[in-house]
């Protein structure tokens, strides 16, 4: 043979290095070391670990809110350094020293946020699981839909469909089983509208996700305020569903009431990703999705038919996104609210991209915002002397940590968009 | 198993892409579809894979009248083809790539992935293809992801397989090794249609050429035929295929591209410190497999990419022009035809006048006065337009129709007459006659030898072809992943050559 078989065109390691992430990660370190650490308050910090009347109860963490940045920013500092030597031997800074980092930095705003009062850790952690169910439900939608190639901006419209129906149909039957249920076939149905619109007739699919959008936040404020508003008793009243909480594993310390403590929308969510994911990589169904979503007309030419492929994939992400709209409704709040999907499902479709149309990945985003918008919440109560308008920056900042971990592009599936038609 | 396509007739609108064709295959036979670029036979070979329906005619196998709805019926029937554009999946592996469609599974739906590895490794191994089944096939060379489509293929059972220009993409050590693969399939029984518009590879390894002229079948020939004969019937009129060169000297150095380094669009090194000079009155070809940095290198003269910073400098008669803009590289000196000319080298949906003066807009360009105080001079446009029809023999309905309706070889002649009657000392070529048809790579040669002969350009030709480029050039330098492997004299043989687009130094 001629030609050795050699992996790349040109090596990988021409690659340009960036110092980006260590760049990034100096000047928050720097950040927590002067604002949080020297000019922070000395005043007692207490992080409390386990809620109280908890039966396996670890000791509340106190300590004063500046030395505790002061140790944090150390313990960034030499991440910071560890990732910055990394870069200049040319290598890839992990994208798990950048969640530590991420992390750590967190916890030293909470301490310092906290100064003289006390971090209800527990709260926290269960309340960020709780509000990224939905989120991650609606990227596991756009996930799949994207991964066959059909761009879904309507997952606001999906989330917001399925919170409605949820609620209105978990209210009449009095069954929240059949809330999940309707809000899954509803969204699916509506999902089928963007699927043909995108495959059959060809449509603009940017266009056609704005539009389902627009028409369900319309359809659903009209509903809600002729019908929902004034018969609110019968029609949007239907309840949550019971926390249940799993013995054994819901008394581990921190993590065990955040994850094992949930209604069982959340617990939906622990197997729908898992599943996702399983479906997507392991099996043939998914193989020939990925496939579809790539190279349409090379899997046409192995007898895969794209359209139906690219149709009941996208109607199946558009069910899962339904069930993180009954998230919203049934799973949490306890009735339907206008426009309650209030954007979550814009943060889901940047959480696509942010997780790299991976289930796993895409989870982990979501909580990080999830963890954002409780942040803001809780930071207001114990804080109220630091402007609202920085604890709101706050997932922003996370976010952008996370992504400086990120080496290279991220690369979307290579036909997503493009509509597929035969000659 | 025996093929026969009887009377098939496929139009697209008012064009009859195929014309009432006929075509039989014997078992272990190899059958050449030869051709010119646009002549009917992908689209032949599209109704015969079920990509395409036919509007007349049927298929025979085994002399029985089959009908194929789809890609998957044609497969199911024995017929595999391999695809001038590969149908793989680049983040795929070769075993995922080769059991799509037909994916062994185990419990729950999921892939056996080490089933789908063993049925590579035995076409593999059966063949000496020497291919991996868990190499990504975005990090292999093209000549084995070809191979990855013929083990597609076979591991779907096909008796016939349908090769389309499968030599495009290849070096000529990979052209030969292919070569001895469809021979071997062959003797073990596969018939093989093997669609090409390169006469010399025909003649090697084809038991039967059949020739296609506008969608019909004008003839049949033996391999035994000359060249000369099978392009007069590719063309329908008589060819010559040799370029007139006259022997002379070059003058002074031009252009000197010296120690430059650039990245491609992925960030990667594509040109790695190369260094080149290009004197007037010569043609320096630029060979080589195609994505080894020619396009890299190209745009960079052009200015439309950067240096990497600190690598090196291109300088024009002795100035550095690293300032330069690319608008004032074009005027100064420069005349660029793109290698991608529907891309990069015309606007389809502007006319021929617009598409001519694209790059002669400002009132102080050295060129024709097309702009007069920012106006447009419809008249002189005209003019030069109708001028510059009638000198590169565009045939097109008027100087006012759009350049997207022009065929191949028109669009290729149009920008050349744009490029060519602007002032300029350097020309620069890529890919002149790619998809051009033979009667205009004659032309489309001939102007290019005048340049060097009449007006002392410093011409550089980018060619993946080394008939073109062993035609034309004075010098010949080999570039293989973005450095030039050495320059050598155009009385260079083809095997030094091949060897050379490998990577291996004279």
């Amino acid at each position: 043979m001629a030609i050795e078989v050699t992996p790349g065109m040109f090596s990988s390691q021409q690659v340009k290095p960036s110092m980006k992430a260590g760049l990034v990660m100096a000047a928050f370190t720097l950040l927590t070391l002067i604002t949080f650490g020297f000019g922070g308050n000395p005043a007692i910090v207490t992080f409390q670990l386990t809620e109280k009347g908890h039966a396996l109860s670890v000791a509340d963490f106190a300590v004063s809110s500046s030395g505790f940045a002061l140790l944090v920013g150390g313990l960034m500092g030499v991440i910071t350094l560890v990732a910055t030597a990394l870069t200049i031997l040319k290598r890839v800074v992990p994208m798990w020293l950048s969640l530590i980092f991420g992390l750590l930095w967190v916890s030293a705003l909470l301490g310092w946020l906290a100064a003289g009062n006390v971090v209800p850790v527990s709260f926290i952690l269960s309340n960020a699981v709780v509000l990224a169910v939905p989120i991650i439900l609606g990227a596991l939608g756009g996930v799949i839909s994207e991964r066959v190639g059909v761009v879904n901006i309507a997952i606001e419209g999906q989330l917001l469909t399925g919170a409605f129906v949820a609620s209105v149909i978990g209210s009449v039957t009095d069954n929240l089983w059949l809330g999940v249920l309707a809000a899954a076939i509803a969204s699916a149905i509506l999902s089928m509208a963007l699927a043909s619109l995108a495959i059959k007739y060809l449509v603009d699919q940017i266009i056609i996700g704005v539009l389902i959008n627009l028409l369900v936040i319309g359809v659903t404020n009209f509903l809600y305020s002729q019908w929902l508003a004034n018969d609110g008793q019968n029609v949007n009243y239907p309840g949550t569903f019971d926390v249940l909480a799993i013995p054994y594993l819901s008394e581990i310390p921190i993590i065990g009431p955040a994850l094992f403590a949930n209604r069982v929308t959340v617990y939906l969510c622990f197997i729908l990703v898992p599943l996702v994911w399983f479906m997507l990589f392991r099996t043939k169904l998914g193989l020939r999705a990925r496939a579809v979503g790539e190279h349409p007309l090379a899997a046409d030419t192995v007898g895969i038919n794209v359209a139906r492929t690219r149709f009941w994939w996208v109607t199946a992400g558009g069910a899962i996104a339904g069930i993180g709209g009954a998230a919203l409704s049934i799973g949490n709040v306890g009735a339907f609210g206008r426009e309650m999907s209030g954007g979550l499902g814009f943060i889901a479709l940047a959480v696509v991209i942010l997780g790299r149309w991976q289930p796993f990945y895409v989870s982990a985003a979501a909580l990080l915002f999830g963890f954002a918008i409780i942040m803001r919440v809780w930071a207001n109560q114990v804080s109220p002397g630091i402007p609202t308008d920085f604890i709101t920056m706050v997932p922003y900042v996370v976010t952008l940590i996370a992504v400086t971990g990120f080496a290279g592009k991220v690369r979307p599936p290579a036909a997503s968009g493009e509509p597929y038609t035969k000659g | 198993m025996k093929l026969e396509l009887r009377g098939i007739t496929k139009r697209f609108g008012s064009l009859v892409a195929n014309d009432s064709i006929n075509l039989t295959v014997q078992p272990g036979e190899i059958v050449s579809l030869l051709g010119e670029n646009g002549a009917g036979k992908s689209t032949l070979m599209n109704v015969l894979y079920g990509l395409y329906q036919a509007d007349a005619g049927e298929i025979l196998v085994d002399d029985k009248a089959t009908h194929f709805k789809g890609p998957g019926d044609a497969m199911a029937a024995g017929i595999g083809m391999v695809h001038q554009h590969f149908m793989l999946i680049p983040v795929f592996t070769v075993a995922e790539n080769v059991a799509l469609g037909h994916e062994p599974t185990k419990f729950a739906g999921q892939i056996d992935l080490s089933e789908a590895r063993t049925r590579v490794k035995e076409i593999s191994d059966k063949f000496g293809f020497n291919v991996d089944p868990d190499a990504l096939v975005r990090d292999l060379p093209v000549g084995v992801q070809q191979r990855v489509e013929i083990i597609k293929a076979l591991s779907r059972n096909a008796k016939t397989l349908v090769l389309d220009e499968p030599t495009a993409v290849l070096t000529p050590q990979e052209t030969d090794e292919l070569m001895s693969i469809m021979k071997q399939l062959a003797s073990s029984g596969t018939s093989i249609i093997f669609i090409t518009h390169k006469l010399r590879e025909v003649k090697e390894v084809a038991d039967r050429i059949v020739v296609i002229r506008l969608g019909k079948v004008v003839g049949e020939a033996k391999p035994t035929a000359t060249a000369s004969e099978l392009a007069s019937m590719m063309v329908g009129r008589e060819v010559d295929l040799t370029v007139e060169r006259s022997k002379k000297a070059p003058g002074e150095v031009v252009l000197s591209v010296s120690n430059i380094s650039v990245r491609d669009d992925r960030g990667q090194l594509a040109v790695d410190a190369l260094s080149l000079d290009v004197r007037a009155g010569e043609v320096l070809a630029i060979a080589g497999v195609q994505g080894n940095g020619q396009t890299e290198l190209a745009e960079a003269i052009v200015g439309l990419r950067k240096l990497e910073k600190g690598s090196g400098e291109i300088k024009f008669k002795g100035a550095n022009i690293e300032h330069k803009s690319v608008r004032h590289r074009l005027d100064d000196f420069l005349s660029y035809v793109p290698e991608d000319r529907k891309k990069d080298g015309l606007i389809s949906e502007f006319t021929l006048e617009e598409n001519l003066m694209l790059n002669q807009s400002y009132d102080d360009d050295r060129g024709a006065e097309f702009v007069n105080r920012g106006l447009i001079n419809a008249k002189v446009l005209e003019a030069e337009t109708e001028k510059a029809i009638k000198a590169f023999d565009v045939r097109t309905q008027g100087s006012k129709s759009l350049a997207g309706q022009l065929s191949g070889g028109n669009q290729q002649k149009l920008v050349l007459a744009r490029e060519m009657s602007r002032p300029h000392d350097v020309l620069l070529v890529s890919q002149p006659t790619r998809g051009v048809d033979v009667g205009s790579i004659e032309f489309i040669h001939d102007q290019i030898m005048q340049e060097r002969d009449d007006q002392q350009t410093a011409v550089i030709l980018i060619s993946t072809e080394l008939d073109e480029v062993l035609a034309l050039a004075d010098r010949i330098a080999v570039m293989y992943r973005g450095r030039i492997v050495g320059i050598v004299s155009a009385d260079a043989t083809r095997e030094t050559l091949g060897k050379m687009m490998a990577g291996i130094a004279a």
